[in-house]
């Protein structure tokens, strides 16, 4: 049976304590792009108790994706947006989620951006990922930005790392291990970046910034 | 001098635009900061960098 949403509320404080879990159920998070790193970033946010979730993804679940990305085999073809939205609700049944198929431009990311708090960029692109963060960057200076560089290949789980660049802006990633010249992505790697990720969101929401 | 990317560079009075065009970074997918604050690309060949300045090109790779 599902929990109430006051049953789901006190196990959150219990875990997190009162005044911390205020801060994630009032915070707006958005995750652009739901692949490997976003929807990894995405469960580990919700598992938090984040209060809401703006997901952006074009793509559907491809039989392509379910060795890194948080899908299904029986939800192949549908929208990422979608499943990846019943997985969430799956694990935290009151979570506010706001979902956009679209792809992101420089035209409409500030309208789909502009409740975020806080921004993930999660595309696989490295120019997309430029974009974003120079975007995010020069037009929103109230918002935090945690960006990810560098996850491809069988590298060490230890050179995943957190930078804060500006007070703004914090990079996850080895920041080298690009996909062309490593071949390949695996679910343990990306997983280790999208934790960096999430964990930065936390403690940003908490207030504990990364000296450098 | 001129920090960038903890490195120092003799390059005080050139552009951001200038460094880049002695440097193999695609434009396309790199954010440049410097002292802090991010530069916007359509400043880059208006910045002068100043002795002092710490500037840091962060270059993206793929994959996510």
């Amino acid at each position: 049976m599902i929990p109430t949403k006051e049953e789901w509320n006190k196990a959150l404080c219990q875990r997190h304590g009162e005044d911390v879990q205020k801060k994630f159920s009032a915070a707006t998070v958005a995750v652009c792009g739901l692949g490997g790193l976003g929807s990894h970033i995405a469960i580990s946010l919700a598992r938090a108790g984040i209060g809401k979730l703006i997901l952006i993804d074009f793509d559907r679940v491809d039989i392509t994706n379910l060795h890194r990305q948080q899908y299904k085999v029986n939800q192949i073809g549908m929208d990422k947006t979608d499943a990846l939205s019943e997985n969430l609700r799956e694990i935290a049944p009151y979570i506010d989620i706001e979902r956009h198929t679209v792809r992101m431009t420089e035209d409409n990311a500030v309208e789909l951006l502009k409740d975020a708090d806080i921004i993930c960029e999660a595309f696989d692109d490295a120019e997309s990922k430029a974009m974003l963060t120079n975007l995010v960057l020069e037009t929103m200076p109230k918002t935090f930005l945690v960006a990810a560089s560098g996850m491809a290949g069988f590298g060490s789980a230890n050179s995943i790392r957190t930078r804060k660049i500006t007070s703004k802006f914090y990079l996850c990633g080895d920041e080298q291990s690009d996909v062309k010249t490593e071949g390949s992505l695996v679910s343990s790697r990306v997983m280790l970046c999208a934790a960096h990720q999430a964990h930065t969101v936390l403690r940003i929401l908490t207030e504990q910034f990364e000296t450098e | 001098m001129v920090k960038i990317n903890g490195e120092e560079w003799n390059i005080a009075g050139k552009t951001v635009a200038e460094y880049l065009a002695t440097t193999s970074y695609n434009s396309k997918r790199i954010a440049v900061e410097r002292n802090g604050d991010i530069v916007p690309k359509s400043q880059y060949g208006e910045i002068v960098l100043e002795d002092g300045d710490s500037v840091e090109v962060v270059s993206f790779v793929g994959g996510g």
